[in-house]
């Protein structure tokens, strides 16, 4: 049991990432409101993002910026340990976009939605096509 | 020149959906010869980088010149080799196809319609080329946003129907992207040589394995592999029927090939078929959703609804194919993807061709049309033909690979499986002739007594259709060809 | 025994033929007259290219052309043997009378879509003939599936609810079976053997375990639905409400005798006369055959309605064959390779008889034909000959066959099935003689025809008296079929 919460502590921010996937894993199921479905979808990827973002992260490391990148010093040895790994967060930022448009394109649906049957209730709208 | 075809294959889709928006504005007839232009040169990039890859072997292209591991590559190998010109040539055709109909259904809307269009073949050019697992996932959602935004231009059920799809397709996409996240953390690299270069020693480990269930798992979501299914069917139905005869052929079908270049390039035969004990269960899904997509097909009374359930089954072939874990079941499933797209492609054109003329695919709309369409319903006999596996049809030696397989790995169950949906679609698409052969019913005993004569659909429309009912016969013959020298190829050694 | 085998293009151009000549028949659907021009024109040149490969096959060569090698190991593959030259000669040849027939047929009764009637029938001839000349399993599944698929628009010819109820049924078992049994037999093969390919002694020896060899033999057995061996015959009866021609030509030559074909095939060509004896299927084969023999004839008996009576008559006659091949004796063999060439002819010339009545009359049902003979005596005539053939009495070539048969189960010491062929021979004369007699012997005020009531037009006459005309020169000339036949024995049993 010990081992146990000693892993969730040790790992805290991952179990978060988790947590937050499963909010935005049940919105998408269970809500009736196909916008807070949209916003569920959000969390969802907004949790990926940020497990994206723990991997690059290292204790006491800094911005992957060399001080001395030019100039006639430039050609001394990089200690990788100081940098934190800038690879996953630069790819988070396309993630982002990705989130972003995704995020708009539902939106947009869901306006024509609106305007078809003038609700955004999952429910009424399926009562509405079934009485046609 | 033909150095650079593997980013032209991609760019040029990419640049001419600029084009084609901006000159959607200025004048709309413009959009469709460029359209065609940019898919014509993909097409003919796509063939061209074949018949390289049946000359040199494995291609590798770095993009911009940065090398690998650092820049993104682009692997062309035998597998993928094969899977974009059927890509490239399923859009094309479909696209030639559709003019009229999308003139017909969309007038004040096809500057955007095609800039839609060409950004997903992109989307989709690029899976199929990319050798980059992150790369992958962008293209994967570029094909997908682009998708939804085709599949809502539709009915009035549409844009509920794409928005189900969105969420299951953001589902599917974000599960990848977990999947990729733990490989990177364990190997560090995102390029697909690589990880599968570093990953051997890590087989064991419970990251490497969680990864690629996750992967596997959002790949299937993508591809509907029932369970997984439920967003398909209204939202390839309730589309336009452009979109869903370039959707309803290629999306499953990249995914299909996704799965087996993760399941070939990056955690290699020996991690899939002996490390993991899943071969087993895999292939009882697989079962299960070739069955089920049968029996929801026989359910339905409205061609294009029961179509989209014959997807959902033969998505079941291929994975079920890919899982037995051998070289007759992989071929199979290999071939099924060349296959099916263009089966698939046929009998959704068909579809397009009687919406355009009948407005409607409900049963009750199909009297009569083999009098009335003769053309288009003979496409429809080939393309069944083929999807119930009648030689020469191509759809026949997938199935045979299939079987094959299936019976050399113990896999009776599959065998059965297989030889039901054949007997099932038999009757689905008996179903449909029937109606459109009997009715109307002639008054009294054989006499003539038909009214109307032709009434085909547009000659820019049936031409292309005749030519993909062309193709799968043809394919059927050169089946040998194929699989001798490139599918053959395309199956590592270490898979017997 | 190593055979001499030439490759030549010629089987291919006899499959082409009738498929080329269907787009000319498309074209030239406004104008009859071209149209059945062209439909003769093709019969005659399918016929001719037939005729020139038989003196090659009499000097014991074999013909082969590959069309595709689409998997390995197997390939879409020409192979013409005795065998198949028998049946290609003999439904080729009937195409052409049948041809002339169904011009008279379809126009005295001005039935709708002649242009889909004739090309599909070509369609259905190009099949045939692919079925006949097929090399290997493959080959003989993908021709025997276009034969199921061109027919379907041919039974179904009237477009009424009927015709709907039959399709359905001749789909569901034809097609049922050949995918059902079939397709999973033919994979389990090619699992087993590596190979497809027809081999005068089987490829199966020595395979597979004993129960699998035989599960897969009566997959085969019953796949074949064609073949209309019990319990899945009853597709035949339903096929009856085609256009008679389709009758005629397709449900008592083409098509079950493909059936049968295939079955002889599979069981010579597959398993081979070694294998089955080794494991004694043969004597299953040779009872369910007998049992579809006799009850045919009993149910056929029963019938009023003329065509269900030959129908249930070709189910028996059918059984004859399979059952000549499964004595797995020369003489048998030889009785049941030419009973199909035999019965073709006897049976054809009684579909054609029963389609000229339904032109001149109207009637179907033998109950409503008493007195026919008065108006029509040389259809009735060319009856009584087709009935003697199919019944196996002299002066009719069904007699050569038949003795060939009996000669069969003496060899292979199966006395009761002596008896059944008596039996069965017997309950033929049963239920043809009393129509014929009904037909010609009545007194003249029972007659049900007016005097108006004449014989049918003579595109419809001509055929049916050339057919049985053949069906008596057979018995005195059985040489080329019985030669076909022998010599296809000899290659497989080496006697």
């Amino acid at each position: 049991m010990t081992d146990l919460i000693s892993t969730v502590i040790a790992k805290y921010n991952y179990w978060i990432y988790i947590t937050l996937m499963m909010i935005g894993l049940y919105a998408m199921i269970a809500k009736n409101n196909l916008v807070k479905k949209i916003v569920g979808m959000n969390i969802f990827q907004t949790a990926i993002i940020l497990f994206y973002v723990s991997i690059g992260v290292k204790k006491g490391a800094t911005i992957p910026i060399l001080e001395h990148g030019h100039g006639p010093d430039a050609h001394h040895v990089v200690h990788a340990v100081d940098y934190i790994n800038p690879l996953p967060h630069v790819l988070m930022l396309t993630a982002i976009v990705v989130g972003v448009a995704t995020l708009g394109v539902a939106l947009a649906l869901a306006i024509r939605i609106y305007n078809n049957y003038n609700t955004l209730e999952e429910d009424e709208i399926l009562a509405q096509i079934r009485e046609k | 020149m033909n150095e650079q075809y593997p980013a032209l294959l991609v760019v040029v889709p990419l640049l001419s959906a600029l084009v084609v928006s901006i000159a959607g504005w200025v004048n709309k007839r413009l959009c469709f010869p460029v359209a065609v232009a940019a898919l014509g040169m993909a097409a003919w990039s796509a063939v061209g980088l074949l018949l390289r890859v049946l000359d040199e072997g494995v291609i590798v292209y770095k993009l911009g010149g940065w090398s690998p591991p650092m820049g993104i590559a682009y692997y062309i190998d035998y597998l993928n080799g094969l899977v974009l010109p059927v890509v490239s040539i399923v859009a094309l055709l479909n696209l030639i196809a559709n003019k009229k109909g999308i003139e017909q259904q969309f007038p004040d809307k096809i500057g955007p319609f095609y800039t839609l269009y060409l950004l997903m073949v992109t989307g989709l050019l690029g899976i199929v080329v990319t050798g980059d697992a992150f790369n992958l996932y962008v293209l994967l959602e570029i094909a997908a946003l682009t998708g939804y935004g085709l599949l809502a231009m539709g009915e009035e059920r549409a844009p509920l129907a794409t928005l189900n799809y969105l969420y299951m397709g953001t589902i599917g996409a974000c599960f990848y992207l977990l999947g990729v996240g733990y490989l990177y953390i364990v190997t560090g690299s995102l390029n697909m040589v690589d990880i599968a270069r570093l990953l051997p020693p890590l087989y064991q480990s419970n990251t490497v394995l969680a990864a690629f269930i996750i992967c596997m798992v959002g790949v299937w979501l993508k591809m509907a592999f029932f369970p997984l299914h439920a967003w398909l069917p209204n939202a390839y139905t309730y589309a336009n029927s452009a979109a869903s005869s370039l959707i309803a052929p290629l999306v499953t079908k990249v995914m299909v090939y996704v799965m087996i270049r993760l399941m070939l390039t990056i955690f290699t035969t020996e991690f899939v078929f002996t490390t993991l004990a899943l071969s087993d269960a895999v292939v009882w899904l697989a079962v299960i959703a070739i069955v089920m997509g049968a029996v929801l097909a026989l359910a339905e009374r409205n061609l294009k609804k029961m179509l989209t359930y014959i997807v959902v089954a033969e998505v079941g072939y291929m994975v079920g194919g890919a899982w037995l874990g051998n070289r007759d079941g992989m071929t199979g499933a290999i071939l099924h993807i060349v296959n099916d797209a263009l089966m698939t492609l046929c009998v959704f054109m068909v579809v397009g061709n009687i919406v355009y003329k009948v407005k409607g695919y409900a049963f009750e709309d199909l009297k009569g049309l083999f009098r009335k369409m003769p053309f288009t319903m003979g496409a429809l006999v080939v393309g069944a033909m083929s999807i119930i596996g009648v030689p020469p049809t191509c759809g026949f030696f997938s199935k045979w690979y299939l079987i094959v397989g299936a019976i050399s790995s113990g896999h009776y169950c599959f065998m059965a499986a297989l030889i039901f949906s054949s007997l099932v679609s038999v009757v689905l698409f008996f179903r449909v002739f029937e109606i459109c052969f009997y009715e109307p019913f002639s008054n009294h005993h054989g006499h003539d007594n038909h009214p109307g004569g032709m009434d085909e659909a547009p000659v820019s429309m049936v031409v292309p259709l005749l030519v993909v009912a062309v193709i799968l016969i043809l394919v059927g013959l050169y089946t040998g060809d194929i699989v001798n020298h490139v599918i053959q190829f395309a199956i590592p050694e270490a898979m017997v | 025994m190593n055979m001499e085998t030439i490759i030549s293009i010629k089987p291919l151009l006899a499959i082409l033929v009738s498929l080329l000549v269907v787009p000319i028949l498309v074209l030239s659907g406004k104008r009859p007259n071209v149209r059945e021009a062209c439909t003769f024109l093709a019969a005659g040149v399918k016929f001719l290219i037939i005729l020139s490969m038989v003196p090659v096959i009499l000097n014991g060569t074999q013909i082969v052309y590959t069309i595709a090698e689409v998997i390995p190991g197997v390939a879409i593959k020409l192979r013409v043997d005795a065998f198949g030259m028998l049946f290609a000669l003999v439904s080729s040849s009937l195409w052409i009378v049948t041809s002339a027939y169904s011009i008279g047929y379809m126009r005295g009764l001005k039935e709708h879509s002649q242009t889909r009637y004739f090309c599909f029938f070509a369609l259905a001839l190009s099949a045939t003939i692919g079925v006949a000349f097929s090399a290997n399993l493959l080959t003989l599944y993908l021709f025997y599936e276009m034969l199921s698929f061109a027919t379907y628009p041919l039974v179904t010819h009237h477009q009424d609810h009927e015709a709907r109820s039959s399709g359905r049924k001749y789909l569901l078992y034809i097609v049922g079976t050949s995918i059902g049994f079939v397709l999973p037999a033919m994979l389990i093969s090619y699992s087993l053997a590596g190979t497809l390919d027809f081999s005068s002694q089987g490829f199966l020896a020595g395979t597979g375990s004993k129960p699998l060899i035989g599960l897969l033999c009566f997959m085969f057995l019953f796949g074949f639905a064609k073949a209309a061996i019990m319990p899945f015959h009853s597709w035949l009866p339903a096929a009856m409400v085609a256009p008679t021609p389709v009758s005629a030509l397709l449900h008592a030559v083409a098509v079950v005798k493909v059936g049968v074909f295939c079955v002889a095939r599979v069981l010579t060509g597959v398993f081979g006369t070694d294998l089955l004896f080794s494991l004694n299927l043969n004597v299953p084969i040779i009872y369910i055959a007998s049992f579809t023999i006799m009850a045919g004839s009993l149910i056929a008996l029963s019938q009023d309605n003329l065509k269900r009576l030959l129908a249930f008559s070709t189910i028996a006659q059918l059984s004859y064959i399979v059952l000549g091949i499964a004595l797995l004796s020369p003489k048998g063999m030889t009785g049941g390779m030419l009973h199909i060439a035999m019965h073709a002819f006897g049976k054809i010339t009684l579909f054609f008889c029963a389609g000229a009545i339904f032109v001149a009359t109207g009637k179907k049902n033998i109950s409503e034909m008493i007195g026919i003979g008065r108006r029509m005596p040389v259809t009735i005539a060319a009856f009584f000959i087709g009935s003697l053939s199919i019944i196996g009495m002299p002066p009719c070539g069904g007699f050569i066959s038949k003795w060939y048969l009996v000669l069969g189960t003496l060899e292979a010491h199966q006395m009761p099935i002596l008896f059944v062929l008596l039996t069965s021979s017997l309950l033929n004369a049963a239920y043809f003689m009393p129509f014929v007699y009904k037909a010609f012997f009545c007194r003249p005020e029972d007659s049900m025809f007016e005097n108006k009531v004449q014989e049918a037009p003579a595109f419809c006459v001509v055929p049916l008296v050339i057919t049985a005309t053949i069906s008596v020169i057979l018995l005195f000339y059985p040489q080329p079929f019985l030669r076909l036949a022998r010599m296809m024995v000899q290659s497989i049993t080496g006697v």
